[in-house]
């Protein structure tokens, strides 16, 4: 087998060496009624070859060549073969946690930088080295404000991604949390008018995503006002990282929970992304996951090393801040070299392009009769639409044009069937955008 | 550049050549000058829009006070010259216990990045999504088949997080019996992740005492596996490296009163081919990808962390659950009883499809991997146990614990003999863990080490255990080899610098 060094008469010298005298006898340990007598029913051994070619079929039966509409928490964006070619160099890829920080010192220094940028990108003072995803992230910003203002009880605004609240749920549900959601106006926004004092009396925190799910830009500064006049905090939620390069970060929020993906990552099918967790210095030692910190060697030379490890479970073991222990170092990377190459004015354009493509083809789509904008709140790249018809239907001819139409809205939201959420990125071309709405005129002018 | 010395010696008179320019690499934004970018998009084939009208003033924000401006050349060489500032398996032995550091293949990487499947959508419709699912349901019908367990759910992110789901699937199934109870018992020997886990979850820890072979003593499982206790966290082989000899008569005891058994399966890459947990009594384990399946570790992450449950527990596992009706796959869209979703999405598909072409790779030959995992550890054992102290003595399987007792005795501990390996070519071993060992060198191979690699090790181990009596202030400075030396923790700690300012 070719991953396996050894011929076999280096086995038997090895064996020969240890005094065992046969291989079974390595697992005389284990009782014997249990040893496995036959071979396990797995498929291969399969060489590089096979491999391939399974994976080439596998992806031949995904779309391939299609346009997709679809964002609600996945981006496609430009990612640079520089990237990919960087993060493929084994010194980072099959590297370990950098516990023995004089031999880590490139992912060490590498997540300083993550941990930078994300508090540039987020107006916030400290940021970890990362959380499985934005997900995962927004459930501990959660659990930390509930050890922070030491209540129990969160209002959630419905306009969060319907799966991140979904793992809250999950999450709360044995920790005697509560979980109370806030419905949205016309502007699509949250409805600060159904959160009243009462119900803020106790909130450990408010919890607000913007861009939230339906692509509305929230009023940040409001929230964190209310939440902040009652001694709760605010938790800023973002999805989609790329809006940062124009607009304002939450800097309100106390917690930012941020999901990476759209910082170089690939859709992937849902992973692995990059979720994390930035907040205010006061709060540092309430913050899960790994931190790296600067500091000296006995030359006065500057390394870094994971820090504050106290909170962490390796430690604290039940009395850890949460039970992370291997994160999305390698997505972290990826979005440090990706927000390195981009920089300053390439991170604005790309922002800025977004914003440009998704107001064309808003207005494309709006041309067409019976199709209307749901929701009048200040947008970035995604926007919902109200169709004369099912949108699945329409989805489903889309297809037949190799084109993946807009999320429907009806599964997460009953009162929204009818609606969809449009993603227009800029890597999808005018030609595009002019596909899609022909292609939907097209198919409302056919009778059902 | 900060990395000179604040004393005014420098380092280059010692005759390091602390100058050379890639141990001097600064950080990015410290290389930054405006007007440089590493990347230029097409240009806009839409009108323009000015965000400050199109957002409202409110929302638009300027330029990033302090974001690198550099070019592709730069960034190239900033990030190259990082990497080599870092230790690897594909540079050497990285026999961290209980990690499980072993080759990540070259192939899994090029697959991983095919078209379709790196550009697939999470929400894209079923239709279009085929493949995808096939490879969700293959990995999962491989993994039942080396576990002989019977469902499977490949969400949790990592293996902290599959633990929890296994928790939460316990909770759910108790409940749904009348009673949830209120404890998980964990030997003393677990991972830290079990009793973090287990309070998320809900539960109260309750510790147990391995005996003195470092077993779990039923006896006194027998005394604290009382009507509140939900469950047991065992991870076999445990952290020694050994397998629990009692196995049977372990899950007889929780199982006769009305408590699970969870295997953490941290260890598994002693075990598969050659024993199924489904066969010596689990009722619910994780597997960690990123360890016994070769995904790369990446500093750190992504993982993956699948959980395997007996019939019994299937109506509980996380959405999404994968299906395949005969034709086509697709989502099971009833799951009443579900503890929920963990995870947005499901799971982190990269990772497991590495994991599947690492299994297919392999066939019903990872029972050879196994047996060499096992065969390298007992090798080094052999070679080191004149010169390492040796607390427990059962038989190891793919990992071996000694002790720092008899270096101690010369004022080297485990921590100084890992930094000295660091000279000699070599990732440290796991220090100080299990807890349970004071002085721990925990030790685990793989089998992707040569024979060569091994003695190689053996023979550095041998020459620290002779340098710790001959010289022991030459062991307790190490590294001596490395661009920077030990760092001062403590301070990192007290006046955290968490993030580069201007």
């Amino acid at each position: 087998m070719r991953y396996l060094p050894k011929s076999p008469s280096e086995r038997k010298q090895m064996l020969d060496a240890t005094g065992a005298g046969s291989i079974e006898n390595l697992f005389q340990s284990i009782p014997e009624k249990f040893r496995l007598r036959e071979a396990l029913p797995l498929p291969g051994p399969l060489s590089e070859t096979e491999i391939i070619r399974y994976f080439q079929a596998r992806a031949a039966e995904n779309a391939q060549g299609y346009s997709s509409f679809l964002g609600a928490g996945v981006y496609q964006h430009f990612r640079s073969v520089v990237t990919d070619a960087l993060v493929q160099r084994g010194e980072f890829l099959t590297s370990y946690t950098p516990y023995q920080a004089e031999i880590s010192q490139g992912t060490l220094t590498a997540i300083f930088e993550f941990q930078t940028l994300v508090c540039q990108l987020t107006g916030q003072d400290v940021a970890n080295a990362s959380m499985y995803d934005g997900s995962t992230a927004l459930t501990e910003a959660v659990l930390m404000a509930e050890r922070i203002t030491g209540r129990h009880r969160v209002l959630i605004a419905r306009s969060v991604h319907p799966e991140y609240r979904q793992v809250l749920h999950t999450y709360a549900k044995n920790l005697g949390l509560a979980i109370e959601e806030i419905g949205y106006t016309q502007s699509g926004q949250m409805n600060a008018s159904e959160i009243s004092p009462e119900k803020l009396a106790d909130a450990a925190a408010i919890i607000v995503q913007s861009p939230n799910f339906f692509g509305v830009l929230e009023d940040v500064p409001a929230l964190g006002k209310m939440a902040h006049d009652s001694g709760a905090l605010l938790i800023g939620c973002i999805a989609e990282a790329v809006s940062l390069g124009i607009v304002r970060p939450p800097a309100e929020a106390d917690i930012v929970a941020m999901e990476g993906q759209s910082l170089g990552l690939a859709p992937s099918y849902g992973g692995p992304y990059v979720g994390v967790v930035a907040t205010r210095e006061k709060f540092v030692r309430q913050m899960p996951g790994r931190l790296a910190g600067e500091t000296r060697d006995a030359q006065g030379r500057r390394g870094f090393v994971l820090t504050l490890a106290t909170r962490e479970q390796h430690i604290r073991r039940e009395k850890a801040t949460s039970n992370i222990c291997t994160n999305e170092a390698l997505c972290a990377l990826t979005a440090t070299i990706h927000l390195c190459l981009l920089g300053k004015e390439g991170l604005r354009e790309m922002a800025l392009q977004n914003l440009a493509k998704a107001r064309f083809a808003q207005a494309e789509l709006e041309k067409i009769p019976g199709v209307r904008r749901v929701f009048s709140g200040p947008s970035f790249n995604e926007f919902v639409l109200e169709f004369p018809r099912s949108v699945k239907l329409i989805n489903a001819q889309l297809m037949r044009d190799k084109i993946i139409g807009p999320l429907p809205l009806g599964l997460h939201y009953p009162e929204l069937t009818k609606r969809a959420v449009v993603c227009v990125t800029e890597l999808t071309s005018r030609e595009e955008i002019e596909r899609l709405a022909a292609a939907i005129k097209r198919i409302l002018e056919t009778p059902l | 550049m900060s990395l000179k010395t604040t004393e005014s010696e420098t380092p280059a008179a010692s005759g390091e050549a602390r100058e050379h320019v890639s141990l001097n690499e600064g950080l990015i934004f410290e290389k930054s000058s405006p007007g440089k970018r590493g990347v230029e998009l097409p240009p806009l084939d839409v009108p323009a829009v000015d965000p400050a009208a199109a957002l409202g003033k409110a929302f638009a924000r300027d330029a990033i006070e302090g974001f690198p401006e550099v070019s592709e050349i730069e960034t190239i060489r900033h990030f190259t010259r990082l990497s080599g500032w870092n230790y690897a398996i594909d540079l050497g032995m990285y026999p961290l216990g209980s990690c499980t550091m072993k080759y990540n293949p070259r192939v899994n990487e090029h697959v991983a990045r095919l078209d379709g499947l790196a550009n697939a959508h999470p929400e894209q419709h079923a239709d279009l999504a085929q493949g995808c699912l096939r490879i969700l349901h293959d990995l999962e019908k491989c993994l039942l088949s080396i576990t002989g367990m019977d469902a499977a759910t490949l969400q949790p992110a990592a293996g902290a997080q599959g633990e929890l789901a296994g928790l939460l699937m316990i909770r759910a199934y108790l409940e749904s019996q009348g009673n949830a109870r209120k404890k998980v018992l964990i030997p003393d020997s677990a991972h830290g992740t079990n009793p973090a886990s287990v309070i998320i979850a809900g539960y109260e820890v309750q510790n147990i005492k391995s005996n003195e072979r470092g077993q779990i003593d039923t006896d006194h499982l027998r005394e604290f596996c009382t009507g509140d206790v939900a469950a047991l966290m065992l991870t076999n082989p445990n952290t020694l490296g050994v397998f629990e000899e009692r196995i049977e008569e372990i899950a007889a005891i929780l199982h006769e009163r009305g408590a699970l058994l969870y295997m953490d399966g941290a260890n598994m890459n002693a075990l598969a081919g050659v024993v199924r947990p489904g066969d010596f009594g689990v009722d619910v384990m994780h597997l960690n990808l990123h360890k016994t399946f070769s995904t790369p570790h990446g500093g750190g992450g992504p993982g993956s962390g699948p959980v395997l449950v007996k019939k019994f527990l299937e109506p509980f596992l996380p959405i999404p659950v994968v299906r395949h009706d005969g034709k086509r796959y697709g989502y099971d869209p009833k799951r009443p009883q579900s503890i929920g979703r963990v995870r947005a999405y499901c799971g982190n598909f990269g990772v497991l499809l590495r994991a599947l072409a690492y299994t297919l790779a392999y066939g019903p030959g990872i029972r050879q991997a196994t047996e060499d995992a096992v065969l390298n550890a007992n090798y080094i054992r052999k070679h080191l146990e004149e010169y390492f102290d040796l607390p427990y003595e059962l038989p190891s399987l793919h990992e071996v614990v000694f002790s720092d007792a008899r270096q101690r005795a010369h004022g080297v501990n485990t921590m100084d003999i890992a930094k000295r390996l660091i000279d000699y070519g070599f990732h440290p071993y796991t220090t100080a863990f299990p807890l349970i060992v004071p002085g721990a060198l925990m030790v685990e191979p793989t089998e992707s080490e040569s024979k060569e690699e091994c003695d190689r090790f053996i023979e550095a181990m041998q020459a620290i255990a002779r340098e710790a009596e001959a010289n022991p202030e030459l062991v307790k400075t190490a590294p001596h080899a490395t661009r920077v030396g030990r760092l001062d923790e403590v301070t990192a700690a007290r006046k955290p610098i968490l993030r580069w300012k201007p």
